[in-house]
């Protein structure tokens, strides 16, 4: 019941404080970064150069700047963590609102296809999704993510629908002759909000994960694209030579996702009663 | 008893037949959209017209889709997953030769999960909001947050690369020390989300009637802790380990990947590259299958664990 305690919010306070910074060197990646990302340099010493004044992260198999290049890789890390969100959970919502709204077969069909698509471990379907594909790319990520992503809200939104519907302002409102849609608009949705915003966020920080993995796999973004995911397979090849390779957007990644993740925890602890002691 | 154990597990076994139906379905369509001349993608540009119509015919690509899943799971049943293209060996063969590995590896890393999991989330709860419940939880946290396959070259760079204790690739010849890196890399996600469940588990356990009790009776905090509270606190740990499942499973391409570990993992990954199509769908087949029976046997330990179970939830 320690519910004034502020210290209770330090988890969130981080995320939210870690999450602004991550944002903040991502949309200005072009003017904070010090070098053209994509700039070449050749001759000795110049590839794979240790940290130095000039380059504080130290440089790549192909002599390019690899702050710069982690500070742009931000861009593409939030771009997919965030817009696959959007749309995943968009979809999930209206799955999840006419599952729980309507009920009967159409409940059926739709909750048995959720629990297929959730039947596989996600980054597994992910790749099969992939091979779809002719060739690889962040355009494809971003399907394969969004086909993928949509289960857990659409489940979090039916479960809040299921326990609304039954409520006495829903009757009310459906009494005085509102419509399907302005129920499930302005009566269940508002409701479902709390739940839905922590499974969302928590998504934000899954996504940012796969779009890496998939990139390191040779999946995901492909050159010129800068992704932290494929900066790290380059880090693995020059591992023990240039460890700095594959340190420094591990850690801009780590951080990232670490951010969200408190941001979701903390957003939890704040908006579900249950997890309120 | 008996009785209510096997009418449980009947319910379970029904409920899945639905989703094994859909796992199948989806990787057929799957199948169905990524060949659109999966022959000639297959063998490339001077390939036979000869072997490619074999192909067609053998995949029965010119008959509507129907008759296609149907053929398909006609073969299915006879765990004839076709054959790999690059390898021209039966699917089946190529992944059971890789599965060993991948399960090994999946083992390894439950233990590890398990064991330090269990051990730092009961340490935690020992004395709640106390420094080192903070430093687990926040330990936890960043063990959530931390993309498996930076952690395992991570801890290639320390343990292989800088102190050169331990190898960092292959499988060696099975030898443990080769096994060590990639269970813990595989394994340290997950640990996270065991430490928290198993503090959580165990402060809402502390407070029921019995442990009280036991308190009352004069037993150190660290008896009713381990003896009491922690066997009771198990049963959502198991609904853990289950999930822990679905982890290992999405580790394991990346993990395999980093370690250069024989699995199925790697395969996958290898297929996809290599658009030989059979094993792709084959190795993301056996992927969803060892996951719902995995999730298939956490249910049966629940039914073991917990009579209640056995009736309810109807």
């Amino acid at each position: 019941m320690a519910k004034a305690d502020p210290l209770r919010h330090r988890g969130l306070l981080a995320g939210a404080v870690l999450l602004a910074l991550f944002v903040a060197f991502s949309t200005l990646a072009p003017w904070l970064a010090p070098h053209d990302p994509h700039a070449v340099a050749a001759g000795a010493g110049a590839t794979l150069e240790r940290p130095v004044v000039g380059h504080p992260f130290g440089t790549d198999a192909l002599g390019r700047d690899l702050l710069s290049r982690v500070l742009w890789g931000g861009r593409v890390s939030l771009a997919v963590g965030v817009g696959v969100e959007l749309v995943a959970a968009l979809l999930g919502c209206v799955i999840g609102l006419v599952a729980g709204y309507y009920g009967g077969w159409l409940d059926a069909v739709l909750m048995r296809t959720t629990d297929i698509v959730m039947a596989f471990p996600s980054l597994v379907l992910a790749i099969g999704l992939i091979a779809v594909f002719e060739r690889p790319g962040l355009d494809k990520v971003f399907i394969v993510l969004i086909a993928l992503g949509w289960t857990t809200i659409a489940r979090v939104t039916r479960g809040a629908v299921l326990s609304l519907k039954a409520r006495d302002h829903v009757a009310a409102a459906r009494a005085l002759g509102v419509g399907h849609l302005g129920i499930m608009y302005r009566h269940l949705l508002p409701n479902a909000l709390g739940p839905l915003l922590v499974a969302a966020t928590i998504g934000v920080g899954g996504n940012m994960i796969a779009e890496a993995g998939l990139s390191f796999l040779g999946l995901g973004a492909q050159a010129p694209t800068i992704s932290w995911g494929a900066m790290l397979a380059d880090g693995q090849t020059f591992l023990a030579a240039a460890p700095w390779v594959a340190v420094f957007p591990g850690v801009a990644l780590l951080l990232a996702v670490l951010a969200v993740n408190l941001l979701g925890d903390g957003l939890r602890d704040l908006l579900d009663p249950r997890f309120r002691e | 008893m008996i009785g209510d154990l096997s009418r449980a597990l009947g319910g379970r076994l029904l409920a899945l037949v639905p989703v094994l139906v859909g796992i199948t379905l989806l990787v057929f369509i799957l199948n169905a959209v990524a060949l659109g001349d999966p022959a000639r993608a297959a063998m490339g540009q001077r390939a036979d017209p000869e072997a490619v119509a074999r192909i067609r015919r053998e995949y029965a690509l010119d008959r509507p889709l129907a008759v296609q899943y149907g053929a398909w799971m006609a073969r299915l049943a006879r765990a004839d997953l076709g054959s790999s293209w690059r390898e021209e060996r039966p699917v089946t063969e190529v992944i059971a030769e890789r599965l060993p590995a991948t399960v090994r590896l999946a083992v390894a890393a439950t233990v590890v999960s398990i064991v330090f999991g269990l051990g730092a989330g009961a340490l935690a709860a020992l004395r709640p909001g106390a420094a080192l419940d903070h430093v687990v939880m926040a330990g936890a946290v960043l063990g959530i947050s931390t993309p498996v396959f930076w952690l395992g070259m991570m801890l290639s760079l320390v343990f292989g690369v800088t102190l050169g204790w331990l190898p960092v690739s292959g499988y060696g010849d099975g030898d443990l020390a080769h096994l060590v890196l990639p269970a813990l890399a595989l394994g340290a996600l997950h640990t996270g989300t065991v430490a928290r469940m198993t503090r959580s588990s165990l402060l809402e356990v502390v407070r029921q009637d019995y442990v009280q009790s036991a308190r009352a009776k004069g037993l150190s905090e660290r008896t009713v802790i381990l003896k009491h509270a922690l066997r009771n606190a198990l049963i959502p740990v198991v609904t853990v380990v289950g999930i822990g499942l679905a982890d290992l499973l999405v580790g394991a391409p990346l993990t395999e990947t980093v370690f250069a570990w024989p699995g199925v993992g790697r395969l996958l990954v290898a297929a996809v590259g290599q658009r030989d199509l059979p094993v792709v769908m084959g190795a993301v087949l056996v992927f969803a299958l060892v996951y719902v029976i995995g999730n298939l046997l956490v249910d049966f330990a629940y039914l073991l664990i917990d009579p209640r179970m056995r009736r309810g939830q109807g």
